[in-house]
């Protein structure tokens, strides 16, 4: 196939939009992480473009891991993570295969006040208080219950439930099998890229997660990684965590502090990403299926 | 369906239903539980919006004052900035995020080398992964007066600005920061329509002489069309609403006005403030807004094209 000129033109002129794209995407992490490792005081008289460390110095690093309050939202988060994706998953595999049942008298009943969840909700205040009632306030699992089940992800399993064969299953009862090892032992099986996908999401999501601490958690013991952050990166009370480093150092070592932490926050997911985002990528493209 | 039809006994079908499915109605036990008290729960706890909620008394046992926080919210000095910011807001991701994802899509399908699109489609999705405190807090860093844009417009002589206290800037960096984290993963779902159009469509429009730009504006297009409708549909039933994590983060008392949108408002008179009965008012008024905005969107789409939502 012969491209004309024009064509050809706009290949190389897409090319450059794309590389300029990357450029764009990349640079702001890139700086960052230059900004961490360079030396204080020479990065305090060379802010502009880095190219590389301005000096190399790993003293923001260290700060960072010998700062108490880092490490404890670092292990909070941890827990919060690895509790809550276990809580999202029993809960939205159930939900799924519910309303995957195709001959479930309730099935329509249950997806209909199941749907309107998703266009219509009580909001913040209300949940607020309902926490508070239920006396989850100022505990995790007011980050992790409230939000057990997403209703767009539940959905999007029950499909993948749906496409697996009903004789297998018809077999397993045959054999004695009840639901809970159908489900566990046939469903989530024969599903696992979708599982896989749902992992990721809720893990990430929780990774992330800043608001419902912000809202529900009074003690800074408790706090996530992300809030911890918040307070340093947003609120800039760097100064407060550098107590008993001298005066001058204080100032200089609390700029690159900043970058070190969000390298230090930020890097699992950024290492995992590559391997993972094609199932990321997929997770939408299931969720497109659907419509 | 068709079960039900054979069967007008409803008890015996009831029973039959049981029988065969107890122990899914088991298994759907704590999700009911969970829909009812964390969804349909706060939903009965919206009636604060209509009383004068004290704590101590509850829900139930507060007293009626019927639309007194509806008044006190559309005649309050904060309405009408309120509506604005929120809409601005939206306006402007409408006109300028979504149909940036759209290009990208486009742009990226024409890229002919795989290898190539793929890298760039790997780095314009991650920041779509970073937490939006890490997003906020390189943008408090890279905007304040002596960070990286202030260091960089200095070298071409342009005195710094404070952009993150300046409201003149707040909707512009809020929405253009969005489409720096989102449009690459926003194109997924194009890309996704895209490879999902008939192959044979495009070979018999270059038999019929298409270029390559004709082929996008005569297959391409039309293709992710539906796409395109369903995610804008979806959109105009969001114009209402501006979500308060990542505002929350970059707002500061002095771009209040431009940056205040409705559920930062919410949580600073709910949360902080403890007017719970007033800000369930206006959470609530926020939240019907936005179903009929949803049902209108969906009803305009139905009328004008195949596409809908249900």
């Amino acid at each position: 196939m012969k491209l004309t000129m024009g064509e050809r033109a706009f290949g190389w002129l897409n090319v450059l939009l794309m590389l300029g794209l990357c450029v764009v995407t990349l640079y702001p992490f890139l700086y960052v992480l230059f900004a961490s490792f360079s030396d204080a005081t020479s990065f305090l008289q060379n802010r502009g473009l880095l190219l590389a460390p301005a000096g190399f110095d790993l003293s923001a690093y260290k700060a960072v891991f010998r700062n108490p309050m880092i490490m404890q939202g670092y292990q909070n988060t941890l827990l919060y993570v690895v509790v809550g994706t276990a809580i999202n998953l029993v809960m939205t595999a159930m939900g799924a295969y519910v309303l995957s049942r195709p001959n479930l008298y309730f099935r329509h009943v249950l997806m209909f006040f199941i749907v309107i969840t998703m266009v219509f909700h009580g909001g913040l205040i209300p949940s607020y208080l309902l926490v508070n009632e239920l006396g989850m306030m100022n505990t995790m699992w007011a980050l992790l219950i409230p939000g057990a089940i997403n209703t767009y992800n539940m959905i999007i399993m029950r499909t993948s439930f749906q496409t697996v064969p009903v004789s297998l299953e018809e077999s397993a009862r045959m054999d004695g099998a009840g639901e809970w090892t159908i489900l566990f032992r046939i469903v989530i099986p024969l599903s696992m890229p979708v599982i896989a996908v749902m992992i990721l999401w809720y893990a990430v999501g929780h990774w992330n997660s800043y608001f419902s601490a912000l809202v529900y958690l009074r003690d800074s013991e408790k706090y996530p990684l992300q809030l911890v952050l918040r307070d340093i990166l947003i609120a800039n009370s760097t100064d407060s965590m550098m107590t008993g480093a001298a005066s001058d150092d204080k100032y200089a070592v609390g700029e690159t502090l900043k970058y070190a932490t969000i390298i230090v926050s930020t890097l699992p997911i950024i290492c995992l990403y590559p391997f993972l985002q094609k199932y990321f990528v997929k997770g939408v493209m299931i969720g497109a299926i659907k419509g | 369906m068709s079960k039900r039809a054979r069967n007008p006994d409803l008890l015996r079908t009831l029973r039959v239903d049981w029988r065969r499915h107890w122990g899914v109605y088991l298994m759907a036990l704590p999700v009911i539980a969970y829909y009812a008290i964390f969804h349909y729960g706060p939903m009965y706890g919206l009636q604060i919006a209509f009383k004068d909620f004290q704590p101590a008394q509850g829900i139930w046992g507060s007293p009626w004052i019927g639309l007194d926080h509806f008044e006190s919210f559309f005649n309050g000095i904060y309405f009408w900035r309120l509506i604005k910011n929120t809409i601005l807001i939206n306006v402007y991701e409408l006109l300028f995020g979504f149909p940036a994802a759209v290009v990208l899509a486009l742009l990226l399908n024409e890229i002919r080398r795989s290898a190539f699109k793929r890298i760039v489609q790997t780095i314009s999705y991650l920041p779509h992964f970073i937490s939006i405190v890490v997003v906020a807090g390189m943008m408090v860093d890279f905007l304040g007066r002596t960070g990286l844009v202030n260091q960089l417009m200095g070298a071409f002589g342009i005195e710094p600005i404070d952009f993150l206290k300046d409201e003149s800037w707040f909707r512009f960096l809020y929405v253009s920061s969005g489409i720096w984290q989102g449009v690459g993963w926003g194109s997924i779902i194009y890309l996704a329509a895209i490879a999902g159009i008939d192959p044979t469509l495009y070979e018999a429009a270059r038999i019929d002489g298409a270029g390559r730009w004709k082929q996008t504006l005569h297959v391409t297009i039309p293709g992710i069309m539906p796409t395109v409708v369903i995610l804008l549909i979806l959109q105009m039933g969001s114009m209402m609403t501006v979500g308060s994590e990542k505002v929350l983060l970059l707002y500061n008392p002095l771009t209040y006005s431009t940056a205040d949108v409705i559920s930062t408002y919410v949580y600073r008179k709910g949360v902080l403030e403890a007017s719970y009965g007033f800000s369930a008012a206006v959470g609530l008024f926020n939240s019907v807004i936005s179903l009929l905005l949803i049902v209108a969107a969906n009803q305009i789409s139905k009328r004008f094209s195949e596409t809908r939502l249900w």
